[in-house]
């Protein structure tokens, strides 16, 4: 649709030809051609870890390429780049873990490419805000220009390291995953931008788990398959089913999986619960062996829910039970002795170490049981856990010992998931357990939940994809200013019908 | 006004308020305190520290650290003597642009180490720390200079005021250059490009990477700075004692350092700033300082900044911790 230009002999944007990346003796990319043409919109699609954020990377000068890559911006030939090289070809990039600087303003975050250079100059804050604040027009947000960015929720650090991209009057903009934390009115303005971009002729390259998503946006598919290259596909009259099916090259069907768990002996039980400016009045009990869903749009207060029952904050009225008990938990300690384990939204930032290996970030909160009488950790004991884990999640990675940061950003989320596994709980709360995630995992993770489940397990899963509760949980409410609006049962309503009553 | 400080300033605004207490404590407990005189000393007596938290600061935002700082101090303080030497005897222009220049060559000595050899910072300053108090050592089997230029050692005073009783309260050189030191640095680091990009760099090395800021420029910056600073400190040191002895500084790195952080700048980068730093040292000077008046022994009062150190920092930390939300996954 973008392509209409006169004229069919158009330079691609950027070419990429043979372009291999190994570390460490794994392929990330294994000859690979990627091109992409002046105000197209073009998807990366693959499972995680396929390699693309690594393809990214090269066509940034983020990594060197191995010999025998071709290389071209706007029919220029290069032969080697530097993430500066890039940016004067016009290539800006939003990064899948942004990037930004935490300790720095929102202003100084978006425009940081003003300050840019090797010989000093005087800084204007100024022009630097005026900027700053031009941009987030555009995107229709509004966030405080002087706050530091660590104080804001992950979901306006996306808009700022989205803003940060905007800024430079990119002629090609890279987005790797840029809507895995926002709401979906957010993801709708995003998607706005994104066609004005390509109708003033700027090319951008989006990567999403979001199959719809996708096929909504894209021109054109560049599939990817363990570091190979698929297939260079037109998202016209292409279907979700038929993607999934190239990126993993299994078909997955769709069914709803709830059963009626209510006979069963609650687990957790919520009454009344409220925290002031959060949530009100909240109510819910989560059975032994059954899988609630909570959804609802961001701002609903089902995070922070969320954090109440995890005692990470302290709710001011209303009564928390677990299995009859009151309890009375004064931080995210005292939930975890409990059992109740909990995998927040923010997965990267804060769940994991990232510098690390593995293994021991796997076994990180199960230490204490893995030790043997004299405290040592029993190393066999370790790898079993740890294998089975790797296993368990299908989670792609060279050696259990190689630090975290090595994996791709789905895979690390996994590797979050295992460590909460792990301490095998009574009650489980997920927090956007498939942010990220790739669909031949997603089906993974959701086959995890249901063994899970199975073998007693509480589960509270909180998602703002209404499909994904709707076709794995086994009750579904729906949550909207802080209150509980609706509960349905999957198996006596469409997917449409609750769509509509959560998307209003 | 005010409220923008608090809120774009915690760690200043509380330290400010630590200051505010110990001047009002030692104003009640010692007549000799909330003077003139005493203030002016006092001053005095920490403009050379404050040039070297000046560069100090520079390295710790910048994600790095430094130990060998004040030993580069005293190799600048020696090797400028036979440099003055050489020029026919000198003067203050001289002088400033020789021990700036030894300084940061010394500085990049760290740099070089640490970006092309890529070990990180503390190694490196401990490795130079002790190689460079070795080579002075060995040079000058640690010979004392008393014999220096006569600009160098006179007093030079910038103000001065006599009190109701006769005595005299008085600035004199260093304290002046502090200030421009310090200025300098401010200016550095928050109006340049380049003092963001330092910023940026030690808040968050990969991001800073990968929009292309000069990895190797940052190193280089970051260690000139601090080396500049070590050379203007020495040289100072000697305006004021008068005399060049080799081991007279080591140890003094650690006060700093220790100043630097109290101040707010965070060891793995990213955060601090000059009020902080001031503050900083101002802390650890007037509680020095008033302990003297209260004729506590010296011992007790390393003893006693060592503990309000401790009690600052962990404070600081603490009221962080309840202001960004709580660690989601439970502990890192
Ligand atoms: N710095 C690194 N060192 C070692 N291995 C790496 C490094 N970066 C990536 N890899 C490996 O390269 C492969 C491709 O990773 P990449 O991040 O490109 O995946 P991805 O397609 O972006 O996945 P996701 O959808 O999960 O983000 C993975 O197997 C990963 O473990
Ligand atoms: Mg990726």
């Amino acid at each position: 649709m973008a392509l209409d230009t006169p004229g069919a002999a158009l330079t691609p944007a950027i070419s990429f030809r043979h372009v291999s990346k190994v570390f460490g003796g794994v392929h990330a990319l294994d000859d690979v051609d990627f091109e992409v043409m002046p105000g197209e919109v073009h998807c990366l699609a693959g499972e995680n870890g396929c390699g693309k954020s690594t393809l990214i990377k090269i066509i940034t000068g983020v990594y060197t390429p191995e010999l025998g890559v071709e290389m071209a911006f706007f029919g220029r030939r290069v032969a080697s780049v530097t993430p500066n090289i890039a940016r004067q070809n016009g290539i800006a990039v939003i990064w899948q873990d942004l990037a930004l600087f935490p300790e720095m303003s929102v202003a100084e975050n978006i425009a940081f490419e003003t300050l840019l250079g090797n010989l000093p100059r005087l800084v204007s804050y100024r022009s630097l805000r005026a900027r700053s604040a031009a941009i987030l027009e555009t995107l229709g947000e509004d966030i405080d220009l002087d706050a530091r960015l660590n104080t804001l929720p992950i979901a306006q650090r996306q808009i700022v390291a989205i803003a940060r991209a905007l800024i430079s009057d990119a002629k090609l903009i890279f987005m790797d995953e840029p809507t895995a934390s926002l709401t979906q009115s957010e993801t709708d303005s995003l998607l706005g931008v994104v066609r004005k971009l390509a109708a003033r002729g700027v090319s951008v390259v989006f990567v999403s788990h979001r199959l719809a998503e996708v096929l909504d946006i894209a021109d054109r598919v560049t599939v990817l398959r363990d570091g190979k290259l698929v297939g260079v596909f037109e998202a016209e009259g292409m279907t979700q089913s038929r993607l999934t099916e190239l990126m993993t090259g299994k078909t997955f069907g769709a069914e709803v999986a709830a059963r009626d768990m209510t006979g069963a002996p609650a687990v957790l039980e919520v009454e009344g619960l409220s925290r002031h400016g959060e949530f009100e009045d909240v109510s819910l009990t989560v059975h032994k062996g059954e899988v609630v869903g909570l959804t609802g749009l961001i701002g609903a207060g089902r995070s922070e829910l969320g954090h109440a029952l995890f005692g990470m904050t302290r709710p001011d009225t209303g009564a928390i039970r677990l299995l009859g008990r009151a309890l009375h938990l004064r931080s995210n300690r005292d939930a975890v002795a409990e059992g109740i384990a909990y995998v927040s939204e923010d997965r990267l930032s804060l769940g994991l170490v990232q510098p690390q290996a593995i293994a021991d970030n796997i076994v990180l909160p199960i230490l204490s049981r893995i030790s043997r009488r004299t405290g040592l950790i029993s190393p066999t004991e370790k790898a079993g856990r740890v294998e089975h884990w790797l296993r368990e999640l299908s989670i792609k990675a060279g050696q259990p010992g190689d630090p975290v940061s090595t994996l791709s950003g789905g895979n690390q989320q996994r590797v979050v998931l295992a460590k909460w596994l792990a301490t095998n709980p009574r009650v489980l709360i997920l927090d956007s357990p498939t942010v990220g995630v790739d669909v031949g995992a997603r089906a993974g993770i959701f086959r995890i939940i249901r063994v899970l489940a199975e073998k007693g397990l509480a589960i509270l899963m909180i998602s703002d994809e209404v499909p994904e509760v709707y076709f794995n949980a086994d009750r579904v409410l729906h949550m909207a200013g802080g209150r509980i609006r609706g509960e349905y049962d999957p198996r006596k309503v469409t997917l449409k019908e609750l769509e509509a009553a959560v998307y209003g | 006004m005010v409220k923008a400080f608090l809120r774009d300033y915690p760690t200043e605004a509380r330290l400010l308020l630590v200051v505010l207490a110990i001047v009002l404590f030692l104003s009640l407990a010692s007549d000799s305190f909330f003077t003139l005189v005493n203030f002016t000393s006092l001053l005095n007596n920490t403009a050379v520290n404050l040039i070297w938290a000046a560069g100090l600061l520079v390295v710790l935002i910048a994600g790095g650290i430094d130990i060998s700082f004040a030993v580069a101090a005293s190799v600048v303080q020696y090797v400028a003597v036979y440099v003055f030497e050489a020029l026919g005897g000198g003067n203050w222009a001289i002088g400033f642009v020789v021990a700036g220049a030894l300084g940061i060559a010394l500085g990049f000595v760290n740099a070089t180490l640490i970006h092309h050899f890529r070990i990180i910072t503390i190694v490196v300053t401990i490795a130079t720390f002790n190689a460079f108090f070795g080579l002075l050592m060995f040079f000058t089997s640690g010979r004392f200079l008393y014999n220096l230029p006569d600009w160098w050692v006179d007093r030079i005073i910038i103000f001065e005021h006599q009190t109701a009783n006769g005595t005299w309260a008085e600035l004199t050189l260093p304290v002046a250059v502090m200030v421009l030191c310090l200025a300098a640095t401010w200016l550095l680091i928050n109006r340049t490009t380049l003092g963001r990009q330092l910023y940026a760099f030690g808040d968050n090395p990969e991001g800073a990477r990968r929009l292309g800021i000069n990895i190797a420029l940052m190193q280089f910056l970051a260690f000139g700075w601090m080396g500049m600073m070590a050379g203007i400190g020495g040289l100072m040191q000697v305006n004021i004692v008068q005399e060049v002895v080799p081991n007279a500084l080591i140890g003094r790195e650690l006060d700093v350092l220790a100043a630097v952080v109290l101040g707010g700048a965070r060891l793995g980068g990213g955060r601090g700033s000059v009020l902080g730093c001031v503050l900083g040292v101002m802390i650890v000077a007037l509680t020095q300082n008033g302990l003297n008046l209260m004729g506590v022994s010296p011992f007790a009062f390393k003893m006693v900044v060592g503990a309000i150190i401790l009690i600052a920092i962990s404070a600081s930390n603490l009221s962080f911790a309840r202001r960004v939300r709580p660690p989601v996954g439970g502990w890192k």
